[in-house]
């Protein structure tokens, strides 16, 4: 058998059930509300999706966090309250114990069911209460987890100032230059102007995806050593410090769930989409850099030195990984941008599972994971859109798979019947983008092997009784 | 429209997954929209459950709210079925999916002409029941659907079995430490020569329900889950009940005596009165303890208690009558049963607080400073933040909850576990005199705790000092304590004098 052999044409795309776990996207406020730090976010909902959040967010919940519930009872589902009237006493509750500079509202399924017209609402009672009240539908009906991001930074995408309607010059250079003027930090006037050449003059670029501020920093340096300038980023660290964007702007998204973010900027704000892999992992971020390069016709220097000097000090982790398997079980978006990475560190794919699948947004990712299979003589794996997870649990015993990146609900059912897990959600909320953070995910990737490795001797890797019939 | 950061029960439909979950090959179903699943995460990673969590969800998105779910319960029901033989389905609606009022009665009728399993639909609404109401009615309905099942096939046992015999009715998975309580239980049956006949939800099949009238009666030790159940039971089969919570020396003789009572008004002749005294002494250990002087200590220091209404009763009980501790205030989350609280727990301390608010809970703890809390997770971080000690007694809990080691709160060993944990939460005795002997091992600046105790008084450099000089845990309620008494008094700058006259005048 030829290496050839072993290559698909492409790439095998299917869709199963949808019956597969994962969080419901208003969990995107425990991360975002940490992200925009003058923001109040509030669900409006049931028990149920309070139930979830206090649960999801563990101990978060008791640092006051700055988003709340509005539980809908009886009478709000009946319509024997006033919905309006309701949502502005609350309003008025949060901008007196918080004074907050936006409130976000995100709308649930119960709202869509009952047909609350958020989106109706919002502007009447923001310009009686005079605080920003920004939509977004994230709905367990429509969207899975990290979507929930997307929903809400679609919504942002719109408060977004355009830069003729920034009047005072000081305060454009203050908003448009957030990152700059942060990265200017402590430094002479002059200084700053002598940095200005230091970029090229390309057309201004906003990124969209909500990181941690190191990450934020450090993606930005890394565009800074090309010349590139970062004008924004959509969310900034404050509300009232959104990005101007106006109409030409150039956007690179982030993260591969920010779809729906990547249209309102295109036909909405008029901007440029670059189309480019995710940076995660030194490949992607390697990838991404030089598609924005390409894109604002920059000549990319010293690229290739940077990340193999990356792999170079990843090599104690890709022996640990080498020739062996991972298995995807789909909740949170980010599982192509991960198989790409891990087969190029040397793993096997069978199966990507994925919630949702847009095969335009992450057009380059997939072209990318293509290349990628090819480059390492492996083959495609078969993506599974909207999966199921009791299949996927048969295939998993099928194939004997080394390692399954799954969510909570399975991980420990699937260890106790002697499989390595890793847990997906900490991939959300760890640092991966970025050459920096390349050993972070291979960190998360090996801990279980590593783990594993020391107790394999033990002679307790099942631990179930009768090897249960699922 | 309420505002809610935190609720201490969920909502009806967990409820309803924990009992079903609890029986042997038993599945619940949703009918939710995507995400709504995340009772499987709690019981994978709370309970460190080795199996799957046998609950699926039959996802209502977009297409179910244009069109109904039409097909997909019914094909859902009968996959699960197929794929996993249960002898029951349970499908369980959500706050969400019981707006869209579809006939999921229809549905169920419909699935289970084509089943091997039983399946019933979950008869809870969402909007009037929380977790545990849903979830004491969920386990009633399944008795009684299999008991009139049985009835009807004249499969039904009846016949008492020949030996005393009692069935545990209410242990179940996700709740407070209720493994290690069954196995006490279980354990002092054996010595009262009881046979435990059936132990409903957790770990039973719903085949031996039928059994469940072969008792001569029925064990309820938690108030929330099983009295749907004991009722129906005592109804149909005159069954009688004992439904005091053997938690504390006390209320376990008192449970004691009672079945005692129960089973001698059957024909059994048994006298435990020995094993009581036996136990009471020379066993369990807490009986011992409250006459120490380790537990001297304790007299008169002030706690207060909240919890769900079985350990807030139980714990105020042990602390006040037990332990001579004064409990200033007990609370119950458990609005809808409150007369039952107020009832119990009157005598043994000065004010009874019912609010699901864990704002007001909050702010009830920094009024009344006590040296201990004994509440859930929330007081915990209360606590933390008042810098209180706080024993952890009732849901909702964390994963540190689900202790590995052999921690009943239950029976006489339960009594020994609750010692140590009143005994861990107050600062230890000795240490105690220490701390204010030498001006405490902690010589921070003050800062302000409370969460309303902003001041807008001035401290002189000699009274800051002897401020300080004062133990870390209880200067923050001295402070707060002079504060109020310069206040009432117009006084601006506090010094030492005024501190001591404060001391003197309220006892700070």
């Amino acid at each position: 058998m030829t290496l050839a052999d072993a290559q698909p044409q492409a790439l095998d795309f299917e869709c199963e059930t949808g019956n597969y776990h994962t969080f419901c996207p208003i969990s995107c406020v425990a991360w975002l509300y940490q992200k925009i730090e003058d923001s109040f976010f509030l669900v409006i909902g049931t028990k149920t999706c309070g139930y979830f959040l206090q649960n999801a967010m563990g101990v978060m919940i008791f640092a006051e966090p700055r988003y709340a519930m509005a539980e809908l009872e009886e009478g709000d589902i009946s319509a024997k309250l006033n919905d309006y009237e309701e949502l502005k006493r609350l309003c008025m509750q949060i901008k007196r114990d918080r004074n907050p500079s936006v409130i976000v509202w995100i709308g649930t399924c119960t709202t869509e069911i009952i047909k609350m017209d958020l989106e109706g609402l919002a502007p009447r009672l923001e310009s009686e209460i005079d605080i920003p009240i920004v939509v977004a539908r994230a709905n367990g009906l429509d969207y899975a987890f990290t979507q929930g991001e997307d929903t809400v930074l679609a919504a942002m995408a719109h408060r977004c100032p355009k830069g003729s309607a920034v009047v005072e010059e000081s305060e454009k250079q203050e908003r448009g230059n957030a990152i700059t003027s942060l990265l200017n930090f402590g430094k002479k006037k002059e200084e700053v102007v002598a940095e200005e050449s230091e970029y090229h003059d390309h057309a201004p670029l906003v990124m969209f995806g909500s990181l941690p501020d190191p990450v934020v920093t450090q993606l930005t340096l890394e565009l800074k050593k090309q010349g590139i300038k970062v004008n924004g980023w959509l969310p900034a660290k404050r509300f009232t410090e959104l990005p101007v964007i106006d109409e030409g702007y150039y956007v690179a998204g982030v993260n591969p769930f920010l779809s729906r973010t990547a249209t309102t900027l295109m036909r909405r704000r008029k901007c440029k989409l670059i189309g480019a892999p995710f940076p995660i992992g030194p490949d992607g971020t390697r990838a991404w850099i030089e598609k924005i390069c390409s894109v604002l016709d920059v000549e990319p220097k010293g690229l290739e030195e940077r990340e193999a000097k990356i792999w170079a000090n990843l090599e104690d982790y890709l022996e640990i990984i080498r020739g062996k398997s991972v298995f995807f079980m789909g909740d949170n978006l980010l599982e192509v941008s991960l198989a790409r990475f891990l087969i190029r560190c040397g793993m096997t794919c069978p199966e990507i599972g994925i919630p949702y699948m847009d095969k335009r947004y992450q057009g380059a990712e997939l072209k990318f994971l293509e290349q990628t299979c090819i480059d390492m003589g492996v083959p495609m794996p078969k993506i599974v859109e909207k999966p199921d997870n009791y299949n996927q649990v048969q295939r998993i015993y099928e194939h004997d798979v080394d390692l399954v990146i799954t969510g909570m609900a399975h991980a420990n059912p699937l260890e106790a019947r002697g499989i390595n897990t890793k847990w997906s959600v900490e991939f959300t909320f760890a640092q991966i983008h970025g050459f920096t953070n390349a050993r972070d995910i291979l960190e998360l990737v090996t801990r279980p092997l590593r783990r594993n490795n020391s107790l394999k001797d033990l002679g307790w890797d099942k631990l179930v009784k009768e090897e249960a019939k699922v | 429209m309420k505002l809610a950061y935190w609720m201490y029960a969920g909502p009806a439909h967990i409820g309803t997954l924990r009992v079903a979950s609890s029986f042997k090959n038993v599945h619940g179903i949703m009918h939710a929209p995507l995400g709504d699943d995340y009772f499987n995460v709690m019981r994978s990673m709370l309970e460190r459950e080795r199996n799957f969590t046998p609950v699926t969800a039959s996802v209502v998105d977009r297409h179910v709210l244009a069109r109904g779910s039409q097909e997909k319960v019914v094909d859902n029901i009968t996959r699960k079925d197929e794929e996993e033989n249960p002898d029951l389905i349970v499908l369980t609606p959500t706050c969400t999916s019981s707006i869209l009022q579809e006939d999921l009665e229809n549905f169920v009728e419909r699935a289970s002409l084509s089943t091997q399993g039983d399946v019933l639909l979950a008869d809870v609404n969402h909007y009037r029941v929380n977790e545990l109401q849903a979830a004491d009615r969920t386990l009633d309905q399944i008795v009684q659907f299999y008991i009139q099942k049985a009835r009807k096939n004249g499969d039904l046992l009846e016949e008492k079995t020949a030996k005393p015999s009692v069935n545990i009715i209410g242990v179940s998975t996700l709740g407070f430490h209720n493994q290690h309580d069954c196995t006490e239980l279980k354990r002092l049956m054996a010595d009262l020569g009881i046979e435990v006949n059936e132990v409903i939800p957790e770990g039973a099949s719903v085949h031996n329900l039928k059994r469940l009238p072969q008792a001569w009666f029925n064990l309820i030790p938690y108030r929330e889950i099983g009295h749907m159940s004991a009722h129906y039971l005592e109804k149909e089969f005159g069954m009688p009940f004992v439904d005091i919570t053997p938690m504390g020396v006390v209320e376990t003789a008192r449970c004691i005596r009672k079945i005692q009572e129960v089973l001698n008004a059957q024909g059994a002749d048994v006298n435990y009165e020995e094993y009581i005294e036996n136990q009471t002494l020379h066993v369990s250990q807490a009986a011992w303890f409250s006459r120490s002087i380790d537990c001297q200590n304790l007299t008169g220091k002030k706690a207060v208690v909240y919890g769900d209404n079985t350990h807030a009763a139980a714990m105020t009980k042990i602390l006040a009558r037990e332990m001579g501790i004064h409990v200033v205030w007990a609370g119950t989350y458990c609005k809808y049963d409150q007369e039952w609280f107020r009832k119990e727990v009157s005598e043994y301390c000065d004010e009874v607080l019912i609010n699901e608010d864990h704002g007001a809970i909050g702010d009830a703890i920094a009024r009344v400073e006590p040296s201990a809390i004994f509440g859930t997770q929330m007081e915990r971080h209360v606590g933390k933040r008042l810098n209180i000690p706080c024993g952890v007694i009732a849901a909702p809990i964390h994963i540190q909850d689900f202790p590995i080691g052999y921690k009943p709160f239950l029976g006489y060993e339960g009594t020994n576990q609750v010692a140590d944990l009143v005994y861990n939460s107050f600062t230890l005795g000795m240490e105690d005199h220490l701390l204010e002997i030498f001006g405490g091992h902690d010589t921070k600046e003050v800062i302000t705790k409370g969460i309303s105790a902003d001041s807008d008084l001035g401290w002189s450099a000699d009274g800051q000092a002897e401020l300080n000089k004062i133990p870390g845990f209880v200067r923050g309620k001295v402070k707060r304590n002079t504060e109020k008494f310069a206040r009432e008094r117009n006084i601006t700058e506090i010094t030492a004098e005024v501190l001591y006259a404060a001391k003197e005048a309220v006892g700070a």
